[in-house]
């Protein structure tokens, strides 16, 4: 099996599908970082490097889409989505314009790099823009396949991708549908809805719980908008209590999507697990996780928790 | 220029100065006062400069204009209509709920419209990607840019104008309306971004100075632009804020405020003949 980072996957995708897909790639001073650097040895005439200037870079890629072409723009989910916001949303998303964005280094896996480089918001924000869709692949197989779906999306798609490498834990004839989740391991007492790099925990999470005769379902939802509403309501009704899992804020991300689609047609506990209100730290990426308890473990919790609120 | 087509460009200038009235006043709310300071460059851009085709709206081989300070957006949807992309009578729906002519330039619903703008220091970023993209195909198109001399404030102005020069977008013609107003105040109180023509020197690009309300100093500006093959050019617009309309010329409160009923009667009542 594949391990890999999920940023590694995306360079490789890129240069992969540039070969069939007129696709323009602009960075910010990261390309070695990002792995656009992959796509850019391959088509250097292809790549446009920016500099460090984000915002420049975001209505950049406006214009190149506003002329008919297929733009990534790439940088870290921090300076992407946090720095440039304001531009994603009037240059790119408002005229709603073909660019994508590629942003790697998301969540607390940045590691040492600490908390001013550890984006936990990035998907509350994205998700806010009308028209916007926002992907988080969990795994290598994943990665790729939702790079080829966002070339294939007319609009703006917002792609979130890890600097650690992880394991694959998706088949490699994996089906990947913007709007869908796939259940990933059946179950009826409660549901483990996840996301990203948290897929792979709540699979660890599922196999702990069955040891305490919890028989949980893992749903892996990488389309974050679109939300598959309809299968989160099926477990809704089905499991009758939830727990959302992402290595991002527990505010404004999967687990707001959740809670808001189930409360307002099949409402249920929802417990979310993901970064509390608070800031990262710097150290080794795994560390971080333990220190924060975005790891199988802490899903353990949150899911008897979630269980034991059931009526 | 000849005499002739001198007073027929001053002519349409003066519609479109009339137009930006009526849009404002009918919609009691836009911004009068950098409207009319850049009419004479939108006229001259529009009926004169530019290679565009009304009834095709969308060719890719147009020439573009991205009005980055986009809240002056009378001033160019007074040329869109006079130019015939859509009929005059629609300007009567400015700023109203579902009319195309939002308070901000829309891309979208708008003919004519080449990017939609008005968050102000985008707007000159996106001409880049499209004037990136002219080279990039080998097209001859060019891209004309409009800022404020209020908006240059942005870092992100900065940032495009690196990225202009560096990546050699002799296509791109930037041109500041420098009318020394912004909201708070004269801009060289507020925040002063003097000298100019030495900065956009410094950051690469040819520098022509003009008034911006001289039709023979505008045709040299932009003859220049488009001789030049080795960099982006700047075309630094000495205007008066609220041109053409004696009680809102240099008066800071029309960056946006309408006219009200004898306020209007007064400014269409200027703008009645060639001044």
């Amino acid at each position: 099996m594949l391990k890999e980072a999920t940023r590694e996957s995306y360079g490789k995708a890129l240069a992969e599908f540039a070969e069939k897909y007129d696709l323009y790639v602009l960075d910010a001073d990261l390309s070695e970082a990002t792995k656009t650097k992959i796509f850019a040895q391959k088509y250097p005439e292809r790549f446009i490097d920016c500099g460090i200037a984000e915002s420049n870079m975001v209505s950049v890629a406006a214009g190149l889409a506003a002329s008919g072409k297929t733009v990534f723009a790439s940088s870290f989910a921090m300076f992407l989505a946090g720095r440039a916001f304001e531009q994603v949303r009037n240059s790119i998303g408002y005229p709603h314009l073909n660019v994508k964005l590629g942003a790697t280094h998301a969540g607390l896996s940045v590691g040492e790099d600490g908390a001013t480089h550890q984006c936990n918001e990035d998907i509350a924000l994205m998700r806010t823009i009308p028209g916007m869709v926002v992907l988080n692949p969990a795994d290598p197989v994943e990665a790729r396949l939702a790079v080829k779906a966002a070339i294939e999306h007319d609009g703006p798609v917002y792609l979130r991708f890890g600097r650690m490498p992880v394991e694959q834990i998706l088949p490699d004839d994996y089906d990947f549908e913007i709007g869908k989740g796939v259940v990933l391991e059946d179950g009826t007492d409660v549901a483990i809805i996840a996301t990203g790099l948290m897929v792979g925990e709540a699979l660890k999470a599922a196999q702990a719980l069955k040891q305490k005769s919890v028989n949980a379902a893992v749903i892996n939802i990488s389309s974050i908008k679109p939300l598959d509403k309809k299968l989160v309501l099926e477990y809704s009704i089905k499991c009758g209590a939830l727990v959302t899992s992402e290595e991002h804020s527990v505010i404004g991300g999967l687990g707001s999507a959740v809670c808001e689609a189930v409360s307002e047609a099949a409402p249920c506990p929802v417990i979310r697990h993901g970064v509390e209100d608070m800031f990262g730290k710097s150290a080794a990426a795994l560390k971080v996780l333990d220190y924060y308890k975005l790891n199988a473990e802490g899903i353990v919790q949150k899911a008897l928790e979630a269980v034991s609120l059931k009526k | 220029m000849e005499d002739i087509q001198k007073i027929e460009l001053k002519n349409i200038a003066l519609k479109i100065r009339r137009d930006i009235i009526e849009q404002v006043y009918n919609a009691k709310s836009g911004h009068p006062g950098g409207s009319l300071s850049i009419a004479d460059i939108i006229t001259y851009l529009y009926f004169k400069e530019m290679n565009i085709n009304p009834s095709n709206p969308k060719d890719p081989d147009r020439d573009r204009l991205v009005l980055s300070k986009g809240h002056s957006c009378p001033a160019l949807y007074a040329a869109l209509a006079e130019k015939g992309y859509f009929s005059t009578d629609i300007l009567k729906t400015f700023r109203k709920l579902d009319s195309f002519l939002q308070g901000h330039p829309d891309m979208k619903n708008t003919p004519g419209v080449d990017m939609s703008s008005g968050s102000l220091g985008q707007g000159i970023s996106a001409a880049c990607g499209i004037a990136l993209a002219g080279k990039l195909d080998k097209k001859n198109y060019r891209v004309y840019a409009i800022l404020g001399d209020g908006e240059i404030e942005e870092g992100q102005v900065w940032e495009a104008f690196m990225f202009a020069a560096h990546y050699c977008l002799s296509n791109l013609c930037v041109i500041i309306d420098r009318n020394g107003l912004q909201i708070d105040g004269k801009c060289k109180d507020v925040m002063s971004s003097e000298p100019l023509e030495d900065k956009m020197q410094a950051f690469g690009f040819n520098v022509r100075v003009i008034n911006a309300h001289d039709f023979d100093d505008i045709e040299s500006a932009f003859d220049f632009a488009e001789k030049t093959t080795d960099k982006p050019t700047a075309i630094i617009a000495n205007s008066i804020k609220g041109k053409g309309v004696s009680f809102m010329e240099n008066v800071v409160s029309w960056h946006g405020t309408a006219p009200n009923d004898q306020q209007y009667e007064q400014a269409m009542s200027e703008l009645k003949e060639v001044r």
